[in-house]
């Protein structure tokens, strides 16, 4: 079935050659890093994780988001995202690849990444991550391409498929919450110690993931004969619509908490993003940018004559995945170190070679994601023509 | 020689299977005191000197070290740099001047070391006054719960320690530890170290590290390289003994920790 990515159009043969040359450049970083260490990022001893954390947790929200196709179609046997299980769930893999890379990049000494299986900790929730990332990873290939392959041969797909599926979507839930649990669980971090972390996570996850699913749809069906279908995407633009709604209300129940208590512990890392933390601004203008672009996507989400038009969906999921990536892919990390143990604000910025990295790995993301879609979209085509 | 996919997965099968097989009678027998034993005379016939191999006889031992700082010894900056500087020299912690510093033992003013102790009204002098901080070694540490590799842990004695070999350089301990009390070698920390001393490890780069209580002096007999430059300013001993001169210490004067509302129990005592 692989041998599909092998013959395509001439376009996607320079897409291909993009990434591979883009991924080149990016790579050469990454040998930076290996020879100088970490002190090329922006990283610092008060700001010790930053960009690549923030990326992984910003994906396994991605990745568990294919839950939101998977509950319907599988559970409701609601058929009408017959024709986008298969795109979620390969996205889901590319998204948890991506994950497992960006710790990785952020590791100090990288070949010794095998530790983590040979001296397992069982009270690390880290160890718990990397269990749950990888059995996720397994599940979704096998699910992904065995109910693809079965679909090719026009039989209907191995009955082993059907506990895993059942299986996959406990464990989606169970890889944004552990992921979740990777902060909520420190007791020196105000900004992180909050039992809603896990939900809000969820809700963050169940509205971008969507939203990019779809968005990548959008971009890939104007190169491919394969469509979705009309109904798909209105329903999934609808479950984008709830979640966002959760999201952001998540968001106002930190808010109150922090600020009808006024305890300081609790306000200051939210007083940092958005109006500033002694002198230190710098995270304030993104902060509102976020909240903006959440305002205006929730406007045209909510009103379903707005929703349902296409251009305007496409502006609110752009305005969304913006949004919420500037939330949890960027300033749930920085902000969290915010302030120190000792009051004091340490301001993190990534530098040029941590963003190049990080778009290295995106690269990489990209092309298992062109490739299985390549493969997923070549078969659809084939059987449903 | 060829193989089908059946045969393949037999022997990938059969293999891992022997593998952890042998990783769990490895375990078990360590368990149970087959393997690793100390076997004096097998390593004196090998030429081995065992002398060098055991305990040192002077070994201070303890249930609970603790350490007690009475701030109210510390009058000149000579009293902290002291401390500071025979760290630094015999654990070889280079000096780099950037946020991606490494501190063993470090000075911060009474209010950024207690920041909720402190109030707008409080006495000058002591508003003012420079803290030394270090690891607290505390009694339910959050760095060691949250290491998934297990390259820091908790001694029988109490000390929080890192094994720099094992380390992966996650940086999870850091984000974990409530007193900022822990460093990354963000860098090759060789070159800023201004004189290398031998009988110390240098650290490489991208593992973290921090302050151990000197566990390798406690080992030799000798007190604590920070206590011992203190001139009596810090007091360390056993928690656990009641006739230590820590437990003497705090049982007439006043003390505080830091952050003691996180449940840590910090190892760490600061009399005013």
């Amino acid at each position: 079935m692989i041998e599909k990515a092998l013959y395509g159009s001439k376009k996607y043969w320079i897409w291909v050659l993009f990434l591979v040359a883009l991924l080149g450049v990016c790579f050469h970083f990454y040998l930076l890093q290996l020879k100088d260490g970490l002190t090329i990022t922006g990283m610092s001893r008060n700001v010790s994780w930053g960009l690549y954390i923030a990326q992984f947790t910003y994906l396994v929200g991605v990745a568990a988001s294919a839950v939101m196709l998977v509950i319907p179609y599988y559970l409701h046997h609601y058929k009408a995202f017959a024709r986008m299980m298969i795109l979620g769930e390969f996205m889901a893999i590319a998204a948890v690849t991506m994950c497992m890379l960006f710790i990785f990049v952020d590791l100090g000494q990288p070949m010794r990444v095998m530790n983590v299986l040979l001296y397992p900790q069982l009270h690390s929730v880290m160890f718990w991550d990397m269990t749950v990332l990888s059995g996720y990873l397994i599940l979704n290939i096998l699910i992904g391409w065995n109910t693809l392959e079965a679909e090719r041969k026009n039989a209907p797909p191995p009955s082993w498929i059907k506990p895993l599926i059942y299986l996959s979507v406990v464990w989606a839930i169970s890889i944004h919450t552990v992921t979740a649990f990777l902060y909520a669980g420190l007791p020196g971090r105000p900004y992180w110690l909050s039992a809603i972390m896990a939900a809000r996570f969820l809700a963050g996850a169940f509205c971008s993931g969507p939203a990019l699913l779809l968005l990548l749809v959008f971009f890939v069906q104007r190169f491919v004969q394969y469509r979705v279908g009309d109904e798909a995407i209105k329903a999934l633009s609808k479950i984008v619509a709830y979640a966002m709604s959760v999201n952001v209300f998540f968001l106002l129940l930190e808010i109150f908490t922090a600020f009808y208590s006024r305890i300081p512990d609790d306000m200051n890392a939210f007083r940092y993003l958005f109006v500033g933390l002694d002198g230190h601004t710098t995270l304030v203008p993104a902060m509102w940018v976020s909240v903006g672009l959440s305002i205006v996507s929730l406007a045209i989400l909510v009103p379903p004559q707005l929703r349902d038009n296409r251009r305007l969906l496409t502006m609110a999921l752009i305005a969304l995945v913006i949004a919420t990536w500037i939330d949890k892919g960027f300033s749930l990390i920085a902000a969290g170190f915010v302030p120190n143990p000792f009051d004091r604000v340490t301001v993190y910025l990534p530098t040029f070679p941590e963003i190049m990295i990080a778009l290295g790995v995106y690269t990489i993301g990209l092309l298992i994601l062109t490739i299985l879609w390549k493969v997923a979209i070549s078969v659809k085509e084939k059987t449903t023509a | 020689m060829d193989i089908d996919k059946r045969q393949f997965l037999k022997i990938v099968g059969v293999s891992s299977a022997l593998w952890i097989g042998s990783r769990l009678a490895g375990g078990l027998s360590s368990v149970f005191g087959i393997k690793d034993r100390f076997d004096k005379r097998a390593l004196a016939d090998a030429g081995y000197e065992v002398s060098k191999m055991l305990p040192d006889p002077k070994e201070l031992k303890a249930r609970q070290w603790a350490m007690a700082i009475d701030i109210r010894q510390f009058k000149t900056p000579d009293d902290y740099t002291r401390c500071i500087g025979v760290c630094d020299k015999i654990h070889n912690i280079p000096d780099i001047p950037t946020k991606q510093d490494i501190k063993w033992i470090w000075e911060e003013p009474y209010n950024a070391a207690f920041p909720e102790q402190h109030n707008q009204y409080m006495e000058a002098a002591l508003e003012n006054k420079s803290v030394l901080l270090l690891c607290n070694q505390c009694e339910f540490p959050p760095c060691v719960r949250v290491c998934p590799t297990g390259a820091t842990f908790k001694r029988p004695d109490g000390i929080v320690m890192m094994d720099y070999h094992r380390c992966i350089g996650c940086r999870y301990c850091m984000a974990a530890c409530p007193y900022g009390s822990r460093s990354f070698n963000f860098r090759d920390p060789r070159p800023y170290i201004k004189k290398i001393d031998p009988d110390y490890p240098t650290r490489t780069r991208g593992v973290v590290e921090k302050c151990d209580f000197c566990a390798e002096r406690l080992d030799q007999g000798l007190m604590p390289a920070c206590v011992d430059a203190s001139k009596g300013a810090m007091i360390f001993g056993d928690l656990r003994d009641q006739n230590s001169a820590i437990r003497k210490v705090l049982s007439t004067n006043f003390s505080i920790r830091r952050k003691p509302e996180l449940g840590t129990q910090p190892n760490v005592f600061y009399i005013l």
